[in-house]
């Protein structure tokens, strides 16, 4: 679609490193993000990705490398100069106005016209569907309304680049899964850049074009989900991302993932086979999980898919059983 | 263990209602010089009219309206930096800086105004050092003016200000500054928009409880004040000892009390409105 890569880049980042006290938040961080991404940073809790996000937002100021959003340096520029807007995981509503007034306050200060700020509003909530809610307070919201506001009042500045800290996580979880495909289809309708924080794994493979998983103040892996999660980097992610069998084999690390092993009550024709006994099985509908404790291998997950709603379970507690896997099913890990 | 509940009324009872109805009475009597008490009871409004028809009453009172109402404007203006620079600091440094606020309360009201006196008047400290300095040749004594009954009125009520101010904007979600920046506020619209009218109910907490008891006020225009500092609290005093005329500042307290209940119901209605707001 685009030129080259450095035409569609938006935001570079550049050994960017935040200390508080004797702690460093962000230690050395290197990234670029495209135009046109939504773009996912993923890390437990403590692992930087908020502090990168509000040192974007310019709320901390990093104590060395550089951010440049569309080719402007960052540096020194303040909150309210930026190109950027946030939403924020609180959605920090102001309670004193209604949600028309909420959402123009960006176009307000800007100094946009009356019936523009006016046109620009309504189309911004006719985006959230929340067409026939200007009048209210926020306090006459519920949380899904809410959220959907903070969407407006940052969408309708047209930023560069919106930043979104946790946006799905103060929502209850069926309404968190219909938002997911909502910000996507606006992300993707609008043709905005989104930054998102998460630490929510599910939420960011599910959403994210590409995402960096941040541990301890360090980017450990950019990449697409299929990258990240097919072909991980180290065992940190093989391990943060989904559920990783980490085997040693020729001196190194293989990390296969528990599908794509097979699971049979006879020995299988395949390039890796074992043998061991059922530890526990944990149904969840959808697909069982077994833990397996094999000979020589350690204790291996292994997942099926429960296809068929009549068949009883195959395998039970206690039985001995054959694992196999093909050749290309482990990934090689760097580190 | 029923009972209980009456106490309350029964306080109110004895140390408000019945008070007030003696001070009523007296308020439509007529004044007896020569019999004690002095006060020869009776049902005449005369009283009641001589306040409105005489103008130094009504003097008194426009006067006391008008440095009440500076007094609390200079408190909230001196009070409201305070507030937010407590309510911003360190969490471990507020519970300091807001017991140095109140601090000067283990010390009497009356030996403060007192402090206060040698400090105005002329030779006092203040007036030496404007000498001293060469701020001022002959600066004569503040103490005995209206600027001396203002100063020992904010001095004397600026905690009032700063507290309810303090309990406001110490619960004023930062996040919401943030978001007024994100959007493309500067730090001062983003004060004038967000933190001002967030804080509005502190302010009217403050300015009533500032205003309110500043209009009555006899101690500071009696000691800091001078002849010309007319204020109705002082015309009370005057009326009642120096006068000895009860019946007349009956009057004069009946007044006082009826022309405040205005505002506490104001701040009755402000307090329990952001109760509600609370819950």
């Amino acid at each position: 679609m685009h030129a080259g890569p450095i035409a569609d880049s938006i935001v570079r980042i550049e050994g960017l490193t935040k200390r508080f006290g004797a702690i460093t938040a962000v230690d050395g961080v290197d990234l670029e993000i495209q135009r046109g991404e939504l773009f996912a940073l993923l890390g437990g809790s403590g692992c930087g990705k908020t502090t990168l996000l509000r040192m974007l937002a310019g709320f901390e100021v990093p104590d060395n490398g550089r951010i440049v959003i569309d080719g402007q340096d960052m540096t020194g520029v303040p909150p309210h100069l930026r190109p950027v807007n946030m939403m924020f995981q609180s959605y920090a509503l102001f309670p004193h106005m209604d949600v028309a007034t909420n959402v123009g306050y960006g176009l307000r200060r800007e100094g946009v016209k009356a019936p523009e700020i006016a046109t620009r509003v309504a189309e911004a909530l006719e985006q959230v569907k929340l067409a026939n809610h200007a009048a209210r307070r926020p306090a006459q919201l519920s949380g899904g309304q809410r959220q959907r506001v903070a969407l407006a009042r940052a969408l309708v500045k047209r930023p560069k680049l919106l930043l979104l800290d946790e946006p799905l996580a103060a929502l209850d979880r069926k309404l968190r899964e219909g938002t997911r495909f909502e910000l996507v289809r606006l992300q993707e309708q609008l043709g905005l850049t989104f930054v998102m924080v998460t630490h929510d794994q599910e939420e960011a493979m599910s959403m994210a074009t590409r995402l960096a998983v941040m541990n301890t103040g360090r980017v450990a892996q950019v990449g697409t989900p299929h990258e990240i999660y097919e072909r991980p980097a180290s065992r940190f992610v093989a391990d943060f991302i989904g559920i990783a069998n980490i085997l040693e084999a020729d001196g190194g690390w293989l990390a296969v993932r528990p599908e794509k092993i097979t699971l049979s009550a006879n020995r299988l024709d395949a390039a890796n086979t074992v043998a061991g006994k059922i530890l526990d099985i944990a149904y969840e509908g959808d697909r069982s999980l077994y833990r397996i404790v094999t000979e020589g291998k350690g204790t291996l997950v292994v997942s099926t898919t429960n296809i068929d709603r009549t068949r009883p379970a195959s395998f039970a507690r206690g039985q001995g059983v054959w694992l196999g896997w093909s050749a290309e099913a482990g990934h090689r890990l760097s580190e | 263990m029923r009972y209980a509940i009456a106490l309350p009324f029964l306080w109110l009872a004895v140390f408000f209602l019945l008070p007030f109805a003696l001070v009523l009475a007296i308020a439509l009597g007529t004044n007896a010089p020569d019999v004690a008490p002095p006060v020869e009871l009776g049902f005449s409004f005369k009283n009641f009219a001589l306040l409105f028809s005489d103008d130094l009453y009504v003097a008194a009172w426009l006067s006391s309206l008008r440095i009440a109402a500076t007094s609390t404007l200079i408190a909230l203006l001196l009070g409201y930096p305070m507030a937010y620079a407590i309510a911003r600091a360190r969490p471990e440094w507020r519970p300091l800086l807001l017991m140095l606020v109140v601090l000067p309360f283990w010390t009497s009201f009356l030996i403060r105004i007192y402090a206060w006196m040698g400090l105005l008047a002329k030779n006092g400290l203040i007036d030496q050092f404007l000498r001293w300095s060469g701020i001022a040749d002959n600066p004569g004594s503040i103490l005995g003016t209206e600027w001396a009954v203002h100063l020992g009125i904010v001095y004397a009520y600026l905690p009032f200000m700063v507290l309810p101010l303090y309990a406001t904007l110490e619960k004023l979600d930062t996040s919401l500054l943030e978001a007024a920046a994100d959007l493309g506020a500067k730090p001062l619209t983003a004060f004038l928009t967000i933190t001002l009218p967030l804080s509005l109910p502190g302010i009217v907490a403050g300015c009533l409880l500032v205003f309110i008891p500043s209009i009555g006020e006899f101690v500071i225009p009696d000691l800091l004040g001078g002849t010309d500092t007319l204020m109705i609290g002082k015309v009370l005093w005057d009326e009642f000892f120096t006068n000895a005329d009860w019946p007349l500042a009956s009057a004069v307290a009946i007044c006082l009390l009826i022309l405040l209940v205005g505002p506490i119901a104001l701040f009755q209605r402000q307090q329990a409105r952001s109760l509600e707001r609370r819950t």
